[in-house]
């Protein structure tokens, strides 16, 4: 038990990493969209705890609430909506083109492995104090976060906020049932 | 308010009337009381401005330093590397000063300036209107030149306005362009002064690569922190090519070719430009940069010595010559040479003293010539004028005051400064002046000659126009009126001028008290002050200067006398006759200007032209031999070419075509419109920078 | 203490797993899914190292991460339903209008 104890941590994480893992594999492979959405949930929420042992807890809580909350909502809403033009099980993957996009994505993994193990990232950890201490006073990663998002960082934040209104116009504008949409496409012919 | 804050102002109201009149007057064919009243009002505005200015400025400014104002930056430019490897920025303002030496100047080209402008709306009213638009436009402009030139307060600013003041002599010469000698006349006058500008700019831009910086103020800071002679050189350099400059436009030896044919103009421009103003630009631009010249004994001794020869032999020419404007052009070129004189012996002051006195009486010379030709209906040959006296008694009156004047006599505005000159020439021979006294002491016995001559060609000119009979028969007597007023009014102040205006440089000294000459004492912090060997503290004894004066007095008697006896006496030029037999060379000699026109074409002209015509041999038979072939061969060729153009060039093109259509099929079925499978291809270009980072890194 | 090291290898795994599905899933919306999880595995990677440097910056860009995430999610699932408008379909491989 001992064991347990004194290495709670690292267990904790190799757990949480393998069920990472997992989910995303789920994502990658469940034909359904409904199963790879809740795949991805399972993914987010493990993260959520990924971050929660590196000392960001606000990050794990709006992890939680917007993607748990509300992107998978929005996706499962958008998946109900378009539900009876699903593709058939059998049309999941591209069948041309998976051997080698799976290449793709393994080689540059293992590419980037390579450079972790030449050293060019610096191995080692960090003290979780610092990120929950603004000007000497150690106050939660909240307080630590709000603090510098509204001082040194105000002007990207007030920027994102841009960001964010344009995309919710831009949702707006394809959402609508637009006429010149329409005409445009001519009905799918190619 | 300080209104010398905007001393630009002063060339830019005569720009303005220009642009009127010239753009929207002349276009448009306006009546001549608009015209008239604008170029009044820009030439008006700008005295008046210019007085106020300058007056303030007297009473409120340190004297000692210019006092400088940026109009705005005119040229921006990167670093350059000057003498010594250091850099300076090329960031020239259109930047204007007031300083003593600007201040006279102002005070005397605005108010003259204005004076000829009055008096060429009595002289010009018998041209059409368009014509007479012109005219003014170009009067005004001259006077925005002229204005630039001695209010700008570094030397490219300098440059502007004494091109503009080259350009409008060449337009105002050439005003008559229908005639072919008067546009030669212009040409002429613009050729010869682009050779003085090729020194000046090169004179600038050697000053920006020794001082790296082209401002007065700036220049004269360094010439006088200068107490080792770091500069000599340099001084020698730029003074000299200044002098190039000078000589142009202020018409000495060898370009004063151009100053009496420039009399083609209008009068009243021969007296602003060719008299007044324009041609003491140079003079202006020598006591500007006296520093150049008070640092370099060689470009001192240069500027005294053209100017002392050409004193005496525009002089001589002007003995014979019968065109009463020519006798007062030789008479410009040879004053002019007693103000480089001057200059040329350290007496910056005197020059300029002697450049407002000038422009008094030789503009007030220049507008009774322009008056007596009115009214002679265009004739300027002397000897069929004549008794003029009774007809024209304003015009007698104050061109005898005026003529008085240029001969120095006592108290005349002409004394003054031409007794000075002469005193200071001959205190440089005395003082040994960078020991070159007996180059000085000849210079001097020179312009004692000059002053006898000047005495005689004056007081012939007035005998022979005004005095005696009427010869120009009596159709034209019939004619003969005094001037409206005014032509007369210009005349009459600048009469009194001549008779007053000397007593602004009083020689002091005469009675121990130097500060009386209110001119010296004014313009002294203008010009740096350098030992100049010899013994320069040497100043000849009181009793030697008042023999001076009675000599200068005396010579221009003399000259007086003689005219008196030939002209006066002598009602039908007999002795002048035969002392002419006498001496056919030496008169002949004179009446044809040394033949240095002659000499120039037979030289310089003839050389170009030679050089041209060889040129044109070179291009008629190498290069249009040449050409010609290249035409044989070109058209041979073509022939053949046509047929491998048809087969073998559209051949590769096609096949170049075919080659690519085929090729790119294979491109285009990259291009798929598929997302993921650029995605796909994203990830390998990525893979492979980082395989290529990992070969090279690693 | 976990070395850092680890998490950024578990973000590299999931990156790269988001990014096969980018590559090969025909469904628009599981494609989506999947670019979310490449955003995921972003944002680990930038916590760990905000831990690992003692630094917020990294948090403080996760935070905008997230926010461009979501406005990425909203324009995407928006295109999606113009897509199935105009081709009737979600499958990504029929929008090929741009085929040369």
């Amino acid at each position: 038990m001992d064991f347990l104890v004194v290495n709670f941590a690292e267990i904790l994480f190799y757990c949480l990493a393998v069920l990472t893992v997992a989910g995303g594999i789920g994502v990658l492979v469940f034909k359904s969209p409904v199963h790879a959405a809740l795949s991805l949930l399972f993914t987010f929420v493990m993260v959520a705890a990924l971050f929660l042992l590196l000392h960001a807890e606000l990050l794990g809580a709006v992890q939680v609430l917007v993607y748990g909350g509300g992107i998978m909502v929005l996706f499962l809403f958008v998946i109900m909506l378009v539900n009876v033009k699903t593709l058939a099980p059998e049309q999941a993957f591209l069948s041309r083109l998976a051997p080698l996009a799976v290449v793709a994505g393994v080689l540059l993994g293992v590419l980037i492995a390579f450079a972790l193990i030449f050293g060019v990232l610096v191995s080692g950890h960090g003290d979780g104090t610092a990120l929950r201490t603004v000007g000497g006073a150690e106050i939660g990663n909240t307080e630590a976060i709000g603090a510098v998002l509204y001082t040194t960082y105000l002007v990207p934040f007030e920027i994102v906020s841009v960001v964010l209104l344009v995309a919710m116009i831009g949702a707006i504008v394809f959402g609508r049932r637009s006429a010149g949409l329409e005409i445009e496409g001519g009905g799918g012919e190619s | 308010m300080k209104l010398y804050d905007f001393i630009w102002l002063v060339p830019l109201f005569p720009l303005l009337g220009a642009v009127f009149n010239g753009f929207v007057s002349n276009r448009r064919g306006l009546s001549k009381t608009t015209t008239q009243s604008v170029a009044l009002l820009g030439a008006g505005l700008a005295w008046i401005y210019g007085w106020a200015a300058v007056i303030q400025w007297f009473f409120t400014e340190d004297h000692t330093r210019a006092y400088s104002v940026t109009a705005f930056t005119w040229i921006t430019g990167g670093n350059l590397t000057i003498a010594g490897g250091s850099t300076a920025a090329v960031d020239i303002a259109a930047s204007f000063q007031v300083d003593p030496l600007s201040a006279v100047m102002v005070g005397f080209v605005t108010f003259v300036g204005f004076l000829i402008h009055l008096y060429s709306v009595g002289y010009m009213h018998g041209e059409p209107d368009r014509d007479y638009a012109r005219y003014f436009a170009y009067l005004n402009l001259f006077m925005f030149a002229m204005l630039t030139l001695i209010t700008g307060s570094n030397l490219p600013v300098l440059f502007v306005g004494w091109e503009g003041v080259g350009l409008c002599s060449y337009l105002l010469i050439g005003f008559y362009f229908e005639k072919d000698w008067c546009a030669a006349a212009g040409k002429k006058a613009f050729i010869v002064n682009r050779i003085g500008d090729f020194g000046f700019l090169l004179a600038i831009f050697f000053a920006f690569y020794y001082f790296g910086t082209l401002e007065f103020q700036g220049l004269f800071d360094a010439m006088a922190g200068d107490h080792g002679g770091h500069y000599a050189t340099a001084a020698t350099i730029i003074g000299l090519l200044l002098f190039v400059g000078a000589i142009g436009k202020s018409a000495q030896i060898p370009l004063f070719v151009w100053l009496p044919d420039a009399m083609a103009g209008p009068t009243p421009v021969s007296a602003l430009i060719h008299a007044a103003t324009m041609v003491t630009a140079g003079v202006y631009m020598v006591a500007r940069c006296n520093y150049f010249y008070q640092m370099s004994p060689t470009a001192m001794l240069t500027v005294a010595v053209i100017g002392g020869v050409t004193a005496v032999f525009a002089a001589t020419i002007g003995l014979v010559q019968n065109d009463i404007k020519k006798v007062l052009a030789y008479s410009t070129v040879s004053q002019l040479g007693y103000m480089f004189l001057a200059a040329g012996v350290g007496a910056y002051v005197v020059a300029i003293f002697h450049v407002v006195t000038h422009a008094f009486f030789k503009a007030c010379l220049f507008l009774g010539s322009g008056s007596v030709i009115h009214a002679c209906g265009g004739e300027q040959d002397m000897r069929k004028m004549g008794g003029l006296k009774k007809y024209m008694p304003t015009t007698y009156w104050t061109f005898l005051v005026a003529t008085i004047a240029i001969a120095g006599i006592f108290p005349f505005a002409g004394f003054f400064s031409k007794d000075e000159i002469l005193a200071k020439v001959f205190a440089a021979g005395y003082g040994d002046l960078n020991h070159h006294g007996g180059v000085y002491y000849l210079l001097w016995s020179l312009a004692v000659i000059g002053a006898v001559l000047t005495a005689f060609y004056m007081f012939r000119l007035v005998f022979m126009t005004f005095h005696g009979e009427f010869r120009g028969g009596e159709e034209a007597e019939h004619h003969l009126h005094e001037s409206p007023w005014t032509m007369t009014l210009p005349l009459q102040i600048l009469g009194v001028l001549s008779i007053v205006g000397g007593f602004i440089g009083v020689p002091g000294f005469l009675w121990g008290h130097p500060e009386h000459n209110l001119i010296d004492r004014f313009l002294e912090p203008v010009v740096l002050h350098m030992d100049h060997g010899g013994h320069a503290g040497a100043h000849p004894g009181l009793g030697l200067e008042l023999g001076l004066i009675a000599l200068s007095l005396a010579a221009a008697g003399f000259g007086i006398w003689m005219a008196y006896r030939f002209y006066f006496v002598d009602r039908e030029f007999v002795r002048a006759g035969k002392l002419a037999e006498r001496f056919p060379f030496a008169y002949k000699l004179l009446l044809n200007k040394y033949w240095i026109d002659e000499l120039y074409a037979a030289t310089f002209v003839k050389g170009t032209v030679k050089l041209a015509d060889l040129l044109w041999e070179i291009d008629a038979r190498v290069i249009d031999g040449a050409v010609n072939g290249a035409r044989h061969v070109t058209v041979g060729s073509s022939w053949l070419s046509g047929i491998f153009d048809l087969r073998v060039v559209d051949g590769l093109v096609n096949l170049v075509g075919r080659f690519y259509d085929v090729a790119s099929l294979q491109f285009r079925r990259l291009q798929v419109g598929f997302a993921q499978g650029y995605a796909m291809v994203m990830v390998f270009g990525a893979a492979l920078l980082l395989g290529i980072f990992f070969v090279v890194n690693l | 203490m976990i070395d850092a090291t680890h998490y950024v290898v578990l973000s590299l795994i999931l990156f790269c797993l988001g990014l096969i599905g980018v590559m090969v899933r025909r469904n628009f919306i599981t494609v989506l899914m999947s670019l979310e999880l490449m955003f995921n595995a972003v944002n680990l990677n930038l916590i760990a190292f905000s831990f690992r440097l003692s630094d917020l910056a990294g948090q403080v860009l996760a935070i905008f991460v997230i926010t461009v995430a979501a406005a990425e999610a909203a324009i995407g699932l928006g295109l999606i339903i113009a897509l199935v408008r105009l081709k009737d379909t979600v499958a990504l491989d029929e929008a090929d209008v741009m085929r040369g």
